[in-house]
């Protein structure tokens, strides 16, 4: 087994008493002393501060990057604002989804952030489509979510609170440059910081130093993007689902779609376009499984209560803190409704469960 | 009180022995939120996945500590699974069970053997 790598906030996590553990190739906190039930609940409430640095942060320089990096996505970047961010894909021939992505315009370059899991293969994959492009391994990312993210983050980084949902901008605090969008993935108001490596922990413990700030771990990170109805790579979408499939056609803009002005033009445009034109066969959807019991990962769905063959699967659940409630992220036919009653074979006992619209719990996002 | 390897507790009251967690197991497990108990009658034997307990995280089994029939299951965890996580040693026992062979309860670790085993 290779080495587990770390974050710059290691040491930090460990002397917080989080309980490590490997993750994406990284050691990373699962949670703190509080426990992931609390951390949840802690960053709906309040804010919960998370060490995000072992995604890829990667820069794109070059006034035609939005042009060249348009031919990976199905996304339009050309059309994107400068300061402003936005959700992408990474798709592949056949309309799979290679990676999801953030890709903001920071005037004469992209600034695009990736999965841990998936950075080496994503980059490998953006050196070969594109002129120059930059891994930046000395920050470290940290996200600040919950309603009192705008408070502690004004009070330390003048300016901030003035952002809104998905701008991107370059502030200061004491001497260092600090890259923030409004954005992060708990369905809650909050942002994303790229810090340089060697003032993290400083700046980490001047957020920690607010008494409504917790460190969060990746598991209350897990619940909370659940419950906000967000996708997990490799588990909820992968290279087997395509964007439409998965429910994340939204981020496919109009420009891009048949008729469009750009239209397609990126790797399984025709899967892509077709699925968008006609409707895919199946769809990721919400379910809200009617007792306690949790339907995780790789629960088989079923149409009835006994026999048949299984309709889906189950590709991310869990219990939600906030809606104090099993929830579950599951691929079905296209056409099932939404208040269907479906059956999820957990423990070899078929449980009903109501498919439900996501998110699970609405989002606090300041537009 | 004796304990097993699986980190349960039991506790003998006349012929029949009351099962739980441990303290130490229920910190590991984190915040528990469902529990799937075993049904009054079922004849379960040693090692026999019987329970399981969700935490927000994950699943864990509870195996069965030995032969026999169980003749009480703690409807209270239903409810409140969250007893788990509070009071492990007392009011979150899972299930009482008739042991098939009484004498096979000698070969558990008492308290001070479950600590160092815990280290």
């Amino acid at each position: 087994m290779s080495e587990l790598k770390r974050t710059p906030l290691y040491d930090l996590h460990v002397e917080l008493g989080a309980k490590m553990v490997p993750f994406a190739g990284y050691e990373m906190p699962v949670q703190y002393p509080l426990g992931v039930m609390k951390e949840h609940l802690h960053t709906r409430a309040k804010a919960g501060l998370f060490d995000v640095s072992h995604m890829g942060q990667v820069i794109v320089p070059g006034e035609g990057a939005a042009e060249a990096f348009e031919a990976l996505v199905p996304v339009s970047l050309m059309g994107l604002k400068e300061g402003r961010q936005r959700y992408a894909m990474f798709t592949d021939e056949n309309g799979g989804i290679l990676d999801d992505l953030m890709v903001a315009n920071r005037g004469d370059h992209l600034f695009v952030v990736v999965n841990a899991a998936c950075k080496e293969d994503d980059i490998a994959h953006m050196r070969a489509h594109l002129e120059s492009v930059e891994e930046l391994a000395d920050r470290a990312l940290l996200a600040l979510q919950g309603p009192a993210a705008e408070g502690v983050l004004e009070a330390l980084v003048p300016g901030t609170a003035k952002m809104r949902f998905m701008d991107v901008g370059v502030y200061h605090w004491n001497g260092t440059e600090l890259w923030i969008s409004r954005s992060g993935y708990t369905g809650e108001d909050g942002y994303e910081i790229s810090v340089p490596a060697d003032r993290a922990v400083e700046f980490a413990r001047k957020l920690l130093a607010d008494e409504a700030v917790e460190p969060i771990g990746l598991g209350a990170r897990d619940s909370l993007r659940l419950e906000a109805g967000l996708c997990l790579y490799g588990h909820d979408i992968d290279t087997t689902t395509t964007p439409v499939e998965g429910n994340i056609a939204w981020a496919i803009q109009k420009v891009r779609r048949k008729g469009g002005e750009r239209e397609g033009g990126f790797p399984g445009a025709d899967r892509i376009l077709s699925e968008l034109e006609n409707g895919p066969s199946r769809l990721r959807m919400g379910l809200r499984p009617e007792g306690r019991a949790p339907m995780r990962e790789g629960v088989e769905i079923f149409a009835g209560p006994e026999g048949g063959q299984p309709i889906g699967r189950v590709t991310s659940g869990g219990f939600g803190p906030s809606i104090e409630a099993p929830m579950a992220m599951a691929y079905l036919p296209a056409d099932t409704k939404e208040g269907a009653t479906v059956y999820g074979e957990v423990r070899g006992k078929r449980l009903p469960a109501r498919v439900v619209a996501m998110p699970f719990r609405p989002a606090t996002y300041k537009r | 009180m004796k304990f097993t390897e699986d980190h349960e507790w039991l506790k003998t009251e006349g012929d029949v022995v009351i099962v739980g967690i441990t303290e130490h197991a229920s910190e590991q497990l984190g915040d528990v939120v469902f529990v799937d108990l075993p049904d009054v009658g079922d004849t379960v034997e040693k090692g026999d996945e019987i329970c399981v307990i969700e935490s927000v995280k994950a699943a864990s089994d509870i195996l069965a500590p030995l032969d026999g029939e169980i003749v009480a299951i703690n409807e209270d965890l239903a409810e409140n699974p969250a007893l788990v996580n509070e009071d492990p040693l007392g009011k979150a026992w899972f299930f009482k069970m008739k042991l098939t062979d009484a004498s096979a309860l000698d070969g558990f670790m008492d308290e001070a053997a479950y600590k160092d085993f815990i280290g």
